[in-house]
């Protein structure tokens, strides 16, 4: 029997000492230690993604930000998670967020259940600066079971990621670039004609807005239910 | 009684469905205390068909839809010493700018000719376009702070009686609020 050898490191978040293991991420060691970093496309058992920023934080000596999902914790690290600076950033995200497509918060099904509509209220956001876009968008309905919504799509890619990685169906990928990417099944098809879509509702799940859901739902009725996915990656580390 | 003294409210109703000002009356007896404590100087339930020329307090609900929706909202600010944005509709657009990505025209196109049967051709219908009489669709139903300055953003669809409450109980106290507690997008 080997004995594993981790190095352990000792850094400060928010002017508090905490120790990690070496390749843990800022995200994840100030979390074990209750200390709030708000995320969006970030979910516990998918793959890193990086792509919302909203987890940035200020690391002493570097003018840069960095994304705690993504940034391994150093020896001797000074972080802060929360400041002026790092609240202004992420209440603009938010509202770009908002200002890109069209979220309707009042007659989206997801109400009350959104966590972007809930990420606003949390960091206080109450109106938009910026211009909204109002982007001509299409709703996939052709799947009997589901509903694609690309008007309420953050870009997450949770739902491209879960199908990937746990499903392993891969029917979920991104298109184009930039603000014009967009969800697509299979080869940019009708959801409902996709041949790879397994039906298991992964994505409707850990989607956190009212982009993909349930059909049959009215506002406020989605309700996603995440448990699974925390017990599936648990079976498949027992597995390991 | 002289109510002079009474800070002055005002409501004004943009494009909205009303539900923001039902929800203003829903706060069951307190409304007699703001009553007593305010001036109701212009709103959609008293008399008054001008806006007064200066208000302490004036709250909007509604998305600006239309030119004279806008001509409006210019004219509360000029008259106005705090505005409130007052529901989803004032402050994002909402149902109101959810015809954004249309032009007036294909809306206009899409209610009076592909959408209705009376009269039988299509040429007909179209001629029946409401232009007379009624105000000019701008391109955009905007939120109300795209067309002037706003002071306080209270959002919600409706927001709840006690986030209105809140809100004015705490301006009359002199104290700026933060109903973000009471209320969010699509309360």
């Amino acid at each position: 029997m080997s004995v594993m050898t981790v190095q352990s490191l000792t850094l400060k978040i928010d002017g508090k000492d905490v120790s990690c293991q070496a390749g843990q991420t800022i995200l994840e060691v100030a979390r074990e230690h209750d200390i709030e970093i708000p995320t969006l496309c970030w979910l516990d058992g998918l793959t890193l993604w990086g792509g919302c920023r909203l987890c940035v934080v200020e690391v002493a000596g570097s003018p840069k930000l960095f994304a705690a999902c993504g940034t391994a914790c150093a020896e001797g690290m000074e972080v802060t998670t929360n400041s002026e600076r790092l609240q202004k950033y992420r209440k603009t995200i938010v509202e770009m967020l908002f200002s890109e497509r069209n979220h309707v918060c009042a007659v989206c099904v997801s109400n009350g259940h959104c966590e972007l509509q809930s990420m606003a209220q949390k960091l206080g956001v109450n109106h938009v600066h910026l211009p909204y876009r109002y982007p001509k968008l299409t709703v996939d309905s052709s799947n009997d079971r589901f509903r694609l919504d690309h008007n309420r799509c953050i870009l997450c890619t949770r739902c491209v990621r879960v199908c990937g990685e746990i499903e392993g169906a891969h029917t979920k990928d991104v298109k184009g670039r930039g603000i014009n990417s967009q969800i697509i099944n299979d080869l940019d098809q009708p959801w409902g004609e996709s041949e790879t879509c397994t039906g298991c509702a992964k994505c409707v799940h850990v989607c956190p807005t009212g982009a993909l859901t349930e059909r049959g739902t009215a506002v406020a009725e989605m309700n996603k239910k995440r448990q699974f996915l925390p017990y599936l990656t648990l079976m498949r580390e027992n597995d390991k | 009684m002289s109510t002079a003294t009474k800070p002055t409210v005002a409501t004004v109703w943009l494009d909205g469905c009303s539900g923001c000002h039902m929800s203003f009356l829903d706060m069951d007896e307190r409304i007699l205390i703001l009553a007593n404590a305010v001036d109701v100087v212009y709103s959609p339930v008293v008399d008054p068909k001008e806006f007064p020329a200066s208000v302490d307090i004036t709250i909007i609900e509604g998305a600006v839809s239309s030119v004279e929706d806008a001509h409006k909202a210019e004219l509360i600010r000029a008259r106005s010493k705090f505005v409130i944005s007052l529901g989803d509709c004032a402050v994002t657009g909402n149902v109101p700018a959810m015809r954004n990505p249309y032009s007036p025209k294909e809306l206009f196109e899409r209610a009076y000719v592909e959408n209705a049967t009376e009269p039988a051709d299509a040429n007909a219908r179209r001629m029946k376009l409401p232009v007379v009489g009624v105000p000019a669709l701008r391109p955009h139903a905007t939120p109300v702070h795209e067309v002037i300055k706003v002071d306080l953003f209270v959002p919600g669809c409706p927001p709840p009686a006690d986030a209105i409450w809140f809100v004015l109980t705490e301006l009359l106290a002199g104290r700026v609020p933060d109903p973000s507690a009471l209320t969010r997008f699509g309360k």
